[in-house]
């Protein structure tokens, strides 16, 4: 159960950390007029076509003792970051990056642009407009990108093993436990296991479609209904 | 009219704009126009596509000129020479799109309330009651923009770009859509809520019936130019293109030849191409001989079902009606007099002169509601 308690926790801080990181990175890459734009946008893009190993390589190079994030961790926390909780916050917030920001590009673009100007001639500069129109229009795409990082997040398996390692309790994510139980021949194990996280899965995203298909109900007729000319 | 108010009086907007591309992918032209809008209505008229909400966009900083001076009063706005460029949300020139833009996730209430942060609760409130009752939509606060009428939305729009007390009001053809008789009952709230301010109002429209209804200034822009301004008789009634004449309402564009001028009675004979009809028109500059093109309006066109005599009008010509057509409180008749000329009537006139389709009428025209086009 421990596995399975770690799993929800690391989905749960790296669907907010998502969040909050998402929500500027998207704006920016929705509005923003930058000619070299399309690099931010492939960067965002690429844990979608490297391989978790890749990934994981690089990241754990980069928070090993020698590596630059590494050392910065050692100065602030006095110790590493590889084979560490905060160590697989870090790689799965990485890798499950372009499952949060695409969908707030998606709803940020779909925000009619009228509605921003007619923001600013009422007066309201940037962050009023965010606020109060952009972010209340998005609330789909809000939802959508907090359920795809925290499902993301909770099944990943190869970045996990290669930054956090096997550690019981520490970086042990049910994946991983799974995998394990497997590996030892302890299939009986491995099948609680799995069908606890298959269970736990269906039910979290049965809610959530629901308590979304709801609210994008209400959407459909409070928010998008196409009341505006043509 | 009270005196905070005085001093922003009689605070004329002053535009020169001058922009390469005013939108990519459009046609390519060139905007450069100079607008002067004293307080009161003034209609920015024009075909679509002649640069008229790219003014707009301009004016209250949506869109940035390559040169020119935006100015209200004394506050300038925009200046390509002394390097100001205003912020749109720091202008006060209220903005009402086409598509009214109204924020689909809040209440009315909310939505007029938006321009108004900042101000203490009390006095936000009693603005938003004001300008609610002024445009006469109190009753709606707590309702959507998707749960009320085209007509209220649009008093909602207005509401909304005028609590914040706005010194310059622009409108983008916020009206169109509407019946005549809603739209004029909206103008007049706007008038009567403009009487103690005096701002200037720009307000942009391709068509000439709401010129009519409204009856002020006009400035007539085309192809990213101003071609024309002055009251609506003047812009209207004297097209000084081919192009103009078009947008302005002529439904009959006729191409003639000059048979003879009489000079000494200031007009000249016109045959019409591919017919024998002759009429006559105002002597233009033209000589015997050369092809002339003549705007006439479907309403000045008199229709008779005897042919008429001893008439001061010089231009009686026999046809048939091809098609009649009622479109709402007017009927469109075309006759076929060797060219085909459409005739707009009431039904009323119609229906006492018992017009078919098949009838033999006359068609009266005056001479000086022949209007010569330049090409």
């Amino acid at each position: 159960m421990d596995a399975l308690l770690l799993s929800l926790r690391l989905a749960l801080c790296v669907s907010i950390i998502l969040l909050a990181g998402g929500l500027p990175l998207a704006y920016w890459l929705a509005y923003s007029n930058w000619r070299g734009k399309f690099l931010l946008e492939a960067v965002v893009a690429l844990p979608l076509v490297l391989p978790p190993t890749v990934l994981g390589f690089y990241v754990l190079l980069a928070m090993g003792p020698r590596g630059p994030l590494g050392k910065l961790w050692q100065t602030f926390f006095g110790h590493g970051l590889a084979f560490t909780f905060g160590g697989l916050v870090l790689a799965s917030v990485l890798y499950s990056l372009p499952f949060a920001v695409q969908p707030l590009i998606a709803s940020f673009e779909s925000v009619d642009r009228k509605l921003l100007d007619a923001s600013a001639v009422l007066g309201a500069g940037p962050l009023k407009t965010f606020w109060r129109v952009i972010l209340p229009l998005s609330i789909p795409g809000v939802v959508t990108a907090l359920v795809l990082s925290f499902a993301h997040t909770m099944g990943e398996f190869g970045v996990v093993l290669m930054v956090g390692g096997n550690l019981a309790g520490v970086t042990r994510t049910v994946s991983i436990d799974i995998y394990d139980h497997v590996q030892s021949l302890e299939y009986g194990e491995a099948n609680r296991m799995a069908l606890v996280l298959l269970a736990i899965s269906f039910a979290v995203l049965s809610v959530v479609y629901a308590v979304n298909r709801q609210v994008g109900r209400q959407i459909g007729r409070r928010l998008w209904t196409p009341w505006t000319a043509k | 009219m009270d005196s905070v108010d005085g001093e922003v009086n009689a605070a004329m907007l002053t535009a020169r704009v001058r922009l390469e591309r005013p939108r990519a992918g459009s046609s390519p032209f060139e905007l450069d126009v100079s607008l002067q809008v004293p307080p009161g209505i003034t209609i920015l008229f024009g075909p679509s596509g002649a640069g008229k909400s790219t003014v707009l966009d301009c004016i209250a900083g949506l869109a940035r000129p390559d040169a020119g001076r935006i100015a209200a009063g004394q506050d300038v706005l925009f200046d390509s020479q002394a390097g100001v460029n205003c912020l749109p949300q720091t202008r006060r020139v209220a903005y009402v799109f086409q598509t009214l833009a109204l924020f689909p996730h809040m209440s009315v209430e909310e939505n007029v309330a938006y321009g108004l942060d900042g101000l203490p609760h009390k006095e936000r409130e009693s603005r938003v009651k004001e300008l609610l009752k002024a445009f006469r939509v109190d009753k709606l606060r707590t309702r959507r923009p998707a749960e009320i009428s085209g007509g209220e939305r649009q008093r909602i729009a207005l509401a909304r770009s005028l609590v914040t007390q706005p010194r310059v009001l622009l409108l983008d053809e916020p009206l169109s859509g509407l019946d005549a008789e809603l739209k004029a009952a909206i103008v007049d709230d706007l008038r009567a809520w403009n009487a103690a301010r005096q701002i200037p109002i720009l307000y942009v429209t391709h068509t000439r019936d709401e010129v009519d209804a409204l009856g002020e200034r006009v400035i007539a822009m085309d192809h990213g130019r101003v071609i024309s301004e002055g009251t609506p008789m003047q812009v209207l009634e004297a097209p000084r293109r081919k192009r103009l004449a078009q947008s302005a309402g002529f439904e009959n564009l006729l191409y003639g030849t000059v048979v003879d001028l009489r000079e000494a009675d200031g007009v000249m004979r016109v045959r019409l191409n591919a017919s024998h009809c002759e009429i006559e028109v105002p002597l233009g500059y033209a000589a015997p001989g050369d092809r002339v093109h003549l705007a006439i309006r479907a309403g000045d066109i008199l229709l008779a079902t005897s042919q008429p005599r001893d008439l001061s009008a010089r231009n009686v010509i026999e046809g048939r009606i091809v098609a009649m057509e009622t479109r709402g409180t007017l009927v469109r008749a075309r006759v076929d007099c060797g060219v085909e000329f459409i005739v707009h009537l009431t039904p009323g006139a119609a229906r006492t002169l018992e017009l078919v389709e098949g009838s033999r009428v006359w068609l009266v025209l005056k001479t000086h509601s022949c209007h010569l086009v330049d090409e």
